[in-house]
């Protein structure tokens, strides 16, 4: 029998009864179907993992709005636990997915947004092996959230950490920063045109295609919240050396410029949801650009900064702006981007 | 990608810096010129551009951020509004980690305040629209730049039939504390960098008294690194000359008489009054408030009981708004009051000056 589809999220979606089950059977595993997950059991059981290190996140996502142009919630929470194991250098595998519904919320919404994690999943080449779904009553959430685990393997001899960045490494981007910031900020305040999209997207064989091309990638890390301006502090700080980036060599689109004059906000620290900021030693960053430039997602990958050796007193991070000068660059202050992710 | 912008150009910014140092030596003194606007502030620290300049050119920066100007009994105003049953505070983020006498709006609100960040006065219009139950107080500070935005949204609220939405004014206008700041032989300002964005609503005559009255040139420019350059090498070259006149340098935005439009909207809602600034005390006709006929519009005439105003001990922030002393003069500065743990106003905005000190280290030759 062809069950009705879903309208409107109902407490009784939540119940554990009837509803439940076909809100599970009827909209989450068709559209994630993979043969751990339609078991449907307790928990998932997986097949022996590949050699190497296990690595393991979770993240949770409350973007608002949860549909903006190059994404919605969905795509974001499976790129974004995806993109979590690959700067730690791991090939991801499995993710579980968790929502966290709002009485009331649009049952189109919840379908949107699983069918895109599905999509995402898929062309990721990871799959969603388990989920949970709650309910909340009207006004205490907001729409849809998720909540998501991801394990992955780091193949062996492979080490990504902020502790090999040494004075010499060069820092590049794979892409223009702050477009996912930009996009989700320039929503809010109905200033969306055609030029902003949110760069929200797998960044796993962006790194493997370095690791291919021979690179010995020290670190990785994705410009998410806080953007590049906070994870370049903190490596700066980890690692104990001084960051120098470039101003006329970081590459920001004039749209993402334009939202940031409008709402004064930095661009170094809008989010990117689909970037990854590497440092490789300097001998090998023209392959490690050439080999990003040449894989879907990394076609506007540059260097942005060097690393030199921290002297006494002098700044982890600073900028050599346009017309010649230093600034120094520090982490922003106060909340002016609440639910970007 | 972004196409190079010519006001960023390291060659044409090279050249000026090079004709500046000439220019220093020729003046023979050292010259003290004010930034009068808080983007400004920002913008001069961010490109770098104090460790460019000779030490014979002094960057001060003047009253031009308006949360920091704004006075703490606003804020205590704003709070004790915010107490009231069925009102909603609307507020520019800007305002949100402002210290008032006893606490700021951004702990109020984590305490159950309602208190609501809008990006413009429309925002807070709509709230009200669609809560006709609620009053919607905007909080309306801000400069020449604000009031056409918040004179516009009451416009519309009045075409639209929509009562519960009032304004707490507290806009300022720059003339004013410029006067009392030209007019004042201590701080010796030999030039001002005038307010590009304030402008574009003035128009450029609004300053000639600087020029004409106290004989201190001035100059209007834009935001960019070069047009802040071209600025100061312009308050040089009068210097030199013994002149002094009001130059536009920023003739891609800003004109003689300004934008009438907004400035006749303006005049259709608020009348200049006498207000208080933090640092300067109150000013005669440097605010903005609501003519009597716009009365059910006005915030500030509800009842509200307002704690005598407690200023933070030991702050300077008036003395850095009037000029008088640089951010690390302050004892605060960078121990007490950062960023993150602001005790004055002038360390909450990006546009503070204490603020743009610390973020930028300033007080520190190289970085």
């Amino acid at each position: 029998m062809k069950r009705p589809a879903l309208e409107r999220v109902l407490l009784a979606h939540g119940s554990g009864g009837r509803l439940t089950r076909e809100l599970v059977e009827g909209t989450f595993v068709p559209a994630l179907s993979n043969p751990a997950l339609d078991a449907l059991g307790d928990a998932a059981v997986l097949p022996e993992l590949p050699p190497g290190r296990p690595a393991l996140t979770t993240d949770g996502f409350v973007v608002d709005p949860p549909v903006f142009p190059g994404g919605d919630l969905g795509h974001l929470s499976i790129c974004g636990t995806v993109n979590d194991l690959a700067m730690a250098g791991a090939r991801p595998l499995w993710l579980t997915w968790a929502l966290i519904l709002e009485e009331g919320a649009d049952g189109e919404l919840i379908r949107t947004c699983t069918n895109s994690a599905a999509a995402t999943a898929r062309a990721a080449g990871v799959q969603v092996v388990a989920g949970d779904t709650k309910v909340v009553p009207k006004g205490r959430g907001d729409r849809i959230y998720a909540v998501t685990a991801g394990l992955g393997v780091v193949p062996p001899g492979r080490r990504v950490a902020d502790d090999r960045i040494v004075p010499g490494d060069c820092i590049l981007v794979s892409g223009p920063l702050g477009d996912h910031g930009a996009t989700i900020m320039a929503c809010r305040h109905g200033l969306v045109g055609e030029d902003l999209r949110s760069d929200c997207a797998p960044i796993h064989r962006l790194v493997e295609t370095l690791f291919d091309a021979g690179v010995d990638v020290h670190a990785l890390h994705d410009p998410t919240r806080g953007g590049a301006l906070a994870v370049c502090h903190e490596a700066a700080t980890r690692c104990g050396h001084r960051f120098v980036l470039e101003e006329a060599s970081v590459p920001i689109r004039a749209s993402v410029r334009a939202v940031c004059d409008v709402l004064g906000l930095e661009p170094l620290g809008l989010a990117c949801e689909g970037r990854l900021v590497a440092w490789v030693p300097e001998t090998e960053v023209s392959r490690a650009v050439e080999a990003l430039r040449q894989t879907p997602g990394g076609g506007e990958a540059t260097v942005i900064g060097r690393v030199e050796v921290r002297d006494g007193d002098r700044l982890p991070l600073v900028m050599e702006t346009e017309v010649g000068s230093t600034r120094p660059l520090d982490l922003l202050s106060g909340s002016d981007l609440p639910r970007i992710c | 990608m972004t196409p190079r912008d010519p006001y960023r150009d390291p060659k044409t910014a090279a050249g000026l810096v090079q004709r500046i140092g000439a220019a220093s030596d020729r003046l023979q003194r050292r010259a003290t010129f004010m930034e009068v606007c808080g983007t400004h502030t920002h913008a001069v620290a961010a490109a770098g551009l104090r460790r460019m300049l000779p030490e014979g050119v002094r960057l001060i920066s003047g009253p031009g951020c308006p949360v920091c100007v704004t006075p703490v009994d606003y804020l205590d105003r704003a709070l004790a509004l915010a107490d009231l049953p069925d009102t909603v505070i609307c507020t520019f983020g800007d305002l949100m980690r402002v210290p008032s006498s006893h606490s700021s709006l951004e702990r109020a609100r984590a305490a159950g305040a309602r208190i609501e960040v809008v990006y413009s006065p429309r925002d807070a219009v709509a709230r009200a629209r669609f809560a006709p139950s609620t009053r919607v107080v905007f909080l309306g500070v801000g400069f020449e730049t604000t009031a056409p935005t918040i004179a516009a949204a009451i416009a519309e609220a009045d075409a639209d039939g929509v009562p519960n939405f009032l304004v707490l004014p507290g806009n300022k206008v720059m003339p004013p504390p410029m006067a009392a700041l030209a007019a004042d032989p201590e701080l010796g300002v030999d030039g001002f960098l005038l307010p590009g964005h304030v402008s574009v609503l003035t128009g450029w005559n609004v300053f000639r008294f600087l020029a004409d009255v106290h004989g201190i040139p001035g100059a209007v420019v834009g935001f960019s690194p070069t047009d802040v350059l071209r600025g100061v090498l312009e308050l040089l070259e009068q210097r030199i000359r013994g002149e002094a006149t009001i130059t536009n340098l920023y003739n891609r935005a800003v004109d003689a008489d300004g934008n009438r439009v907004a400035s006749a909207l303006v005049d259709r809602y608020f009348e200049p009054a006498t207000v208080t600034w933090r640092g300067f005390g109150p000013i005669p006709g440097s605010g903005l408030v609501l003519r009597a006929e716009h009365a059910h519009r006005d915030a500030g005439l509800i009842d509200v009981e307002v704690p005598d105003p407690v200023e933070p001990h030991g702050c300077r922030c008036g003395e850095v708004l009037r000029g008088s002393i640089d951010p690390p003069e302050c004892s605060l500065f960078g121990g007490a009051c950062v960023p993150d743990a602001p005790v004055g106003a002038c360390m909450v905005s990006a546009e503070g000056t204490c603020a743009a000190w610390y973020r930028h280290r300033l007080h520190e030759t190289t970085v």
